[in-house]
């Protein structure tokens, strides 16, 4: 098969590369010479580079790298006036990129993430991971305490129900990550020399009805399954509210999975964080988000999907009614928010336009 | 050591200040609350008992500080060890460092003729058929083979149970270390549980972890946790096909991880490394569920699993939690050509299908504000949902009705 690695005497079955099918989406507005070090595991992958901040100034691309980038000033033409729905001034912008796609997959990661090394020293490949991650069931309607029971070595435990054992199909696979761990400024603030070094050898399905944090420094999906409800939201230049644009994809993405009866896993693969953002700025973007989220998590939490919606896009317009009516009275920038969700699903039927734009995201 | 920060040095300087500050009403309202919005200020206030502050808290709707307990101690724990072999000398050489502190209850198998061979220096009282027989007369609940250990249950005078399978020795951790169980359920029983938004961190109340970005604050207190599920290295817990499709199967992995069970969510509990507090959850911590032709193996039988699935649903109903993950036993292997006479009785496949839907849609009513309650309406709603569907649930149905009485005339008391 074209695109396997296979590794000679090997038991183990191979994972495929799926190079023809998964884009890599990085935003950034410095540099990419973090890609050196993951150039073994992305060479042969396409890219998607989504330049944030002034789109005058020129990024620089390690020689080798097969990508397309994309500044504000692409953006605005590529868009129109639909190009509103997209951050400026921050990371959220990377969304972007998954509009843009032609693949199946996307991975993406933030450009001060590196290979980490498991507990034996040996290099970890990430992608390869999300992969499998991807490619495997998951298992949200029963809790299966050795965790992924699809991973080698593992299975389905006593008490399992048989009925259940064909698993869901798999939408998002969210890493995680070794050193600077992903706290909000409070807790940076608190504990600003805490590293995380603990090597959590696991994998495991978000039960459904459970909502998560996700973070997207080191995020795999399924465009076809989950696709148009991974927008991030309005955050950074001219808006209330920052760093929470992952945790807005998450929480809307949970629950639609949640209604098509897609998966969610989390745990490896790990990558190294290294960079410690300065806690007094972060403070300061996620200061009403802090307040905010506790009422937009009994939002999520009690939110129901009407049966009808059996489209990605369905469920998520139907979610930006209930931002706007719900959430709207709680500041003018949730109304804003739902309009712009509509906008991003204009933009996103409009760039991928298929006969079969019905089927996406339906559970199989 | 990690430099204290500014707000810390800030505050405990103010409250270094505190007791010579008569008054606050020069303070604006708006600092006065926040002041009382940070734990180690609260905790002082309250602790003056001036009924004006805590009516004052109370009005404010601050949260008052969870009650941890500031350990467990020795005391107030069981280890509960149903003995299905005789021979237990290895069994318990091996747990001796980890066991010798405590209390231990061995209940024998009633089906089992042999004599128990224990070796001395344990605090350790067996107990027979005869004492089962003796303090409980005619029940209708079947205390053979692995239920044994729930008469364990109703005995103990203590807080906290701890029951570990006898073919369980302890584990190596990933460095090479013997885990201390005992001293990790412990730990998991007394620190909060967190089980309405799922932290990508696992545990956050283990050294060098914590909330993650996004986590709710208001989310971040936790619940007590009245139930801690251990794992199985070696030979995991596997249902008897899987034992026999998997026979060379074993488990190496070893996850360096403890999590909460979200509200809402159900598993498989396997009894065969679990703890739990005993004075909260006894009541709903009984053999219930029997196979027709139950073995001695633990692939023969389901009733942890039930026993499990109706405490996940009683602690989501009461506001209590339930983890999973670390400790892990080493268990050594059981005959796999066994699990292939097993297979051909094997009943569990069709009684799992009909057990899960009826828990996921499960809500018990709000009245149910006692964990005997919770048991009495779920008791009542098995019998009425499943029992038509197989004779099993009718009879778990009576069995948990029993177990709620003899609970309250033989189990209802602690030290």
């Amino acid at each position: 098969m074209a695109g396997t690695v296979t590794v000679p005497g090997a038991s183990v079955p191979s994972t495929p590369l799926l190079k023809d099918e998964l884009d890599i989406v990085i935003p950034t507005i410095r540099n990419l010479d973090f890609l050196e070090m993951w150039r073994p595991f992305f060479q042969p992958y396409h890219l998607i580079i989504v330049q944030d901040g002034d789109p005058t100034k020129t990024i620089k691309v390690p020689e080798g790298f097969d990508y397309e980038l994309y500044n504000r000033n692409d953006i605005n033409r590529i868009l129109g006036p639909k190009a509103s729905c997209i951050s400026f001034k921050d990371s959220a912008c990377r969304c972007f990129g998954y509009m843009v796609s032609k693949k199946k997959y996307i991975y993406t990661i933030d450009d001060d993430c590196f290979v980490a090394k498991d507990p034996t020293g040996k290099d970890i490949n990430a992608l390869e991971q999300h992969i499998k991650n991807l490619l495997s069931p998951s298992t949200p309607f029963f809790f299966n305490t050795l965790y992924d029971p699809y991973r080698e070595g593992a299975d389905f435990v006593r008490g399992y129900p048989f009925s259940l054992r064909e698993g869901a199909h798999t939408a998002v696979s969210h890493g995680l990550w070794l050193n600077i761990p992903d706290y909000d400024a409070p807790t940076q603030l608190v504990k600003p020399k805490e590293r995380n070094e603990r090597y959590v050898d696991a994998v495991m399905t978000i039960p459904k009805g459970t909502l998560f944090p996700m973070c997207g420094m080191n995020l795999a999906f399924d465009r076809d399954l989950i696709g148009p409800a991974m927008y991030f939201g309005l955050m950074g230049d001219g808006q209330p509210i920052g760093r929470y644009d992952d945790m807005w994809a998450g929480w809307c993405v949970k629950v639609i999975c949640d209604h098509l009866s897609l998966g969610v896993k989390t745990g490896l693969p790990y990558i190294w964080h290294s960079k410690a953002s300065n806690p007094f700025v972060n403070l300061k973007k996620e200061y009403k988000g802090i307040f905010w989220q506790e009422d937009i998590i009994p939002f999520f939490q009690n939110v129901t999907i009407p049966k009808e919606c059996d489209t990605v896009q369905k469920c998520y317009i139907y979610l930006s009614g209930q931002v706007k009516e719900k959430l709207g009275k709680i500041d003018p920038y949730f109304t804003k928010l739902a309009d712009a969700m509509v906008t991003w699903i204009e933009a996103w039927d409009e760039l991928n336009p298929t006969a079969a734009a019905t089927e996406n995201g339906k559970a199989k | 050591m990690r430099p204290p920060s500014l707000l810390s040095l800030t505050l405990d300087s103010a409250l270094l200040r505190i007791a010579h500050i008569a008054d606050l009403s020069h303070l604006p309202d708006h600092l006065v609350i926040d002041l009382f919005r940070v734990e180690k200020v609260l905790k002082l206030f309250l602790a003056t008992g001036c009924e004006e502050i805590i009516l004052a808290v109370q009005l404010l709707n601050i949260k008052q500080p969870l009650k941890m307990s500031s350990g467990i101690q020795d005391s107030e724990v069981d280890i509960v060890i149903a003995a299905l072999q005789p021979n237990l000398n290895t069994f318990f050489e091996a747990w001796r460092p980890f066991f010798s502190r405590f209390h231990i209850i061995v209940v024998k198998d009633p089906d089992m003729a042999e004599d128990l061979k224990i070796p001395t220096g344990f605090d350790l009282k067996v107990y027979t058929k005869a004492d089962i027989d003796g303090v409980l007369g005619a029940s209708s609940i079947n205390f053979s083979g692995h239920s044994c250990r729930y008469f364990g249950y109703l005995v103990s005078r203590k807080k906290y149970v701890i029951s570990i399978d006898d073919n369980c020795l302890p584990a190596k951790d990933a460095a090479g270390s013997t885990v201390d169980a005992v001293a990790q359920h412990m730990t998991n029983l007394k620190t909060p549980a967190t089980p309405f938004f799922f932290n990508t961190l696992y545990d956050p109340y283990r050294k060098g972890a914590d909330f993650v970005r996004g986590y709710p604050f208001s989310l971040r207190e936790g619940v007590e946790c009245m139930l801690s599920c251990g794992l199985w290295l070696h030979n995991a817990d596997y249902d008897p096909m899987t034992h026999v499709v998997k026979r060379n199967q074993r488990n190496t992995t070893y996850v360096d991880a403890v999590m909460t069970v979200p509200l809402g969510a159900m598993m498989p509990v396997s009894g065969i490394n679990v703890a739990f507090n005993r004075e909260v959850l006894g009541p709903v911590m009984f053999p219930g569920l029997r196979l027709r032709n139950e073995g001695k193996h633990r692939w023969d039988t389901l009733e942890d699993i039930w026993n499990g699935l109706c405490a996940k649903v009683v602690c989501d109903s009461l506001g209590y939690g339930m983890k999973t993950g670390l400790p892990y036993v080493m268990r050594s292997d059981a005959e796999a050509g066994k699990a292939l006479e097993s297979l051909k009785e094997w009943e569990g496949v069709k009684v799992m299908d009909d057990v899960l839907p009826f828990f996921q849609s499960l809500k018990l009513s709000r009245t149910a504000v006692t964990v005997e309650d919770c048991v009495k309406e779920l008791a009542s709603i098995v019998r009425e949902k499943l029992g038509p569907k197989n004779a099993v649930f009718t009879k778990a149905a009576d069995a948990m009705v029993e177990w709620n009485n003899l609970w309250k005339s033989h189990g209802a008391h602690h030290a």
